[in-house]
């Protein structure tokens, strides 16, 4: 408890303060955005968020740092590629997906 | 000094990193903007791709100064696109549930492992211990990273628990103790004490923080099941929107690990947009996120009433006959829809009832299927117009002007019990397809929805039931108007 009040008075621990606004503010951002999507596109917005979720990948990518123990190695190893599988395969389902809805449009517009 | 971040290392490459985070930041904001609409959702898609490409590529190029190991490096990146590539590929429409619970559940667990692997680098470079970390920042590492293992953890075994209820593969309420709510709270409580541990070893305290984080994992790990076990199919939706958060606010909490600010703005954007559609599906049931969670509907309440009288049975021929007749139709389709793949049977149907200049509409309930906008994407596979797919408040009204309603594999997203007083479902929106001059149900028999109560819409004048498996029901039916 002492060392969080340390923090906070400090105000060398920046980072937090400023990761929470950037927190904060995307939170926000998020809320007003997906508010707006119609129900037809929240399995295709879930599946895309989801996608993005896998940005712990650059975080992964980090661990393959040579200086890292082995088992950080080990462990970067596997969170690289489960996030990898994560951002791939959302990204691409969700193309998949996205090009049912597109395909009928065009053909509507073909009519 | 030694906790500082690779990203916060360089002078000049610093900037350009920063300025490239920033710019897909912005990428990432902008391409969930563009999936806000069916026009220009797809293109969307691509622009957060591209986001998170120059995120990946310009965190390749900022650390290749300091060695990869290679097979680390390009091994987890060749293995994990060829797997995700595969699953995207070969996924049938009708389990996208499954595969998006799956992948939650793997970015979560790849959050986990990265504030993991951070630790271990931490205690490795520092086998003294304490002496050498500030103490505000070491207390913010212990703090996110223990918050990355517990969320993270979490998200993946309740994942993997959804993916397994989706996938058919896993019907029971409890595994042994799992699944019982104070074993729940006793596995929270120990979760807690273990991240307590772990985030004091991590801020260098002298407890055995490899002893204590298999403590936490493997607690957080049983947790995620505890929570996920007890609920039922029917509130998939809601689960899995929840667990699409958590994979989300699990990378903002490695973003704090790492001191990566494009980690924490992408993963609250995802926290924000997965707490926002559990928000809508729990008010589609009009049941709090507390009593989806924790409470289950109370099926015990009228198992007393399940008889039925005077149900009428109706066969393809009938249906057929009744629809050639009508000038206006509405589907509403359930997951059994889903489960009997019909969705292209039903969109045949559509297109011979609409060449004969009769109007089909299809009518949404939100939470008809296993998660937010299931049936709008079976519906969208099958070549159905998104024009023709109405939600609940904008297609209500109209069926008092409808000839013919056909529910294929829905059941309690029309119960007119939701208008009583003291029933399970009360207060629940549902479509008032009764209202129709006539309702076609096609249900496999008379069995109770997941809210395990009776449907007296199926004994109403104006219904008939059509007892048979949903595509072979629409396939009958097809064959005897194509006849007529």
């Amino acid at each position: 408890m002492m060392l969080l009040q340390e923090v906070l008075q400090e105000g060398s621990g920046s980072f937090l303060l400023i990761g929470l606004w950037i927190l904060l503010l995307a939170i926000f951002v998020g809320f007003e955005l997906i508010t707006k999507v119609p129900p037809t596109l929240h399995t295709p917005l879930m599946s895309g968020a989801n996608a993005i979720s896998g940005i712990t990948l650059v975080g992964a990518i980090s661990c393959a740092v040579a200086d890292y123990p082995d088992l950080g190695q080990i462990l970067g190893f596997a969170a690289i590629t489960l996030a990898t599988i994560n951002v791939v395969g959302g990204f691409a389902v969700t193309d998949r997906m996205l090009g049912m809805f597109a395909s009928k449009n065009s053909k509507k517009k073909g009519d | 000094m030694s906790l500082l971040s690779f990203l916060q290392v360089g002078g000049q490459a610093d900037t350009w990193v920063q300025a490239s985070y920033m710019l897909a930041a912005l990428l990432f904001i902008l391409g969930i903007k563009r999936l806000s609409r069916v026009r220009t959702a797809q293109s969307g898609n691509l622009v957060a791709g591209i986001a998170m490409l120059i995120a990946v590529c310009v965190t390749v190029w900022h650390l290749s100064g300091k060695g990869f190991e290679l097979w680390v490096l390009a091994g987890g990146l060749a293995l994990g696109g060829l797997i995700g590539l595969v699953l995207a590929k070969r996924v049938q429409m009708t389990a996208m549930p499954e595969l998006v619970a799956l992948f939650n559940g793997l970015g979560g667990v790849a959050s986990l492992l990265v504030a993991w692997a951070e630790i271990e680098r931490v205690r490795s470079e520092m086998p003294e211990g304490p002496a050498s970390i500030s103490s505000e920042e070491g207390v913010l590492f212990a703090v996110a990273a223990v918050l990355s293992v517990l969320i993270g953890a979490v998200t993946f075994s309740g994942s993997l628990v959804a993916f397994a209820k989706l996938a058919g593969k896993l019907w029971k309420s409890r595994i042994g103790p799992l699944g019982n709510k104070p074993f729940n709270v006793l596995l929270l409580l120990g979760a807690i004490y273990a991240a307590g541990m772990v985030a004091f070893a991590a801020a260098g305290g002298s407890a055995d923080v490899q002893t204590w984080i298999y403590v936490l994992v493997g607690l957080t790990l049983l947790l995620g099941i505890g929570l996920v076990v007890p609920i039922g199919g029917a509130d998939m939706p809601v689960v899995i929107s929840l667990l699409n958060s958590y994979s989300g606010l699990a990378a903002s909490a490695t973003g704090f690990v790492l001191k990566n600010e494009l980690l924490i703005v992408a993963g609250s954007l995802v926290g924000a947009s997965g707490l926002v559609l559990t928000q809508i599906m729990c008010k589609a049931m009009n049941r709090s996120l507390a009593n989806v969670l924790f409470g289950g509907i109370d099926a015990g309440a009228d198992e007393g009433d399940t008889e039925y009288k005077g149900v009428k049975s109706t066969s393809g021929a009938d249906v057929a006959m009744i629809l050639e007749s009508a000038q206006s139709v509405i589907i509403v389709p359930g997951y059994g829809m889903a489960v009997a793949q019909a969705q292209h049977k039903v969109q045949e149907l559509a297109s011979l009832l609409e060449a004969d200049d009769i109007e089909v509409r299809y009518a949404i309930h939100p939470v008809a299927g296993r998660m937010p906008g299931h049936m709008n994407v079976l519906l969208a596979e099958a070549s159905v117009p998104y024009e023709q797919l109405f939600e609940l408040d904008q297609i209500n009204s109209e069926f008092k002007n409808t000839d013919v309603v056909i529910v294929i594999g829905a059941n309690d997203v029309c119960n007119p019990v939701a208008y009583d007083e003291g029933s399970a479902i009360t207060g629940m929106p549902v479509l008032d397809v009764w209202d129709a001059r006539t309702v076609v149900v096609i249900k496999r028999s008379l069995s109770p929805g997941y809210a395990g109560i009776k449907n007296p819409l199926f004994e109403r004048d104006n219904s008939l039931m059509f007892f048979a498996d949903g595509k072979e029901a629409i396939e009958e039916t097809i064959a005897e108007y194509k006849d007529l």
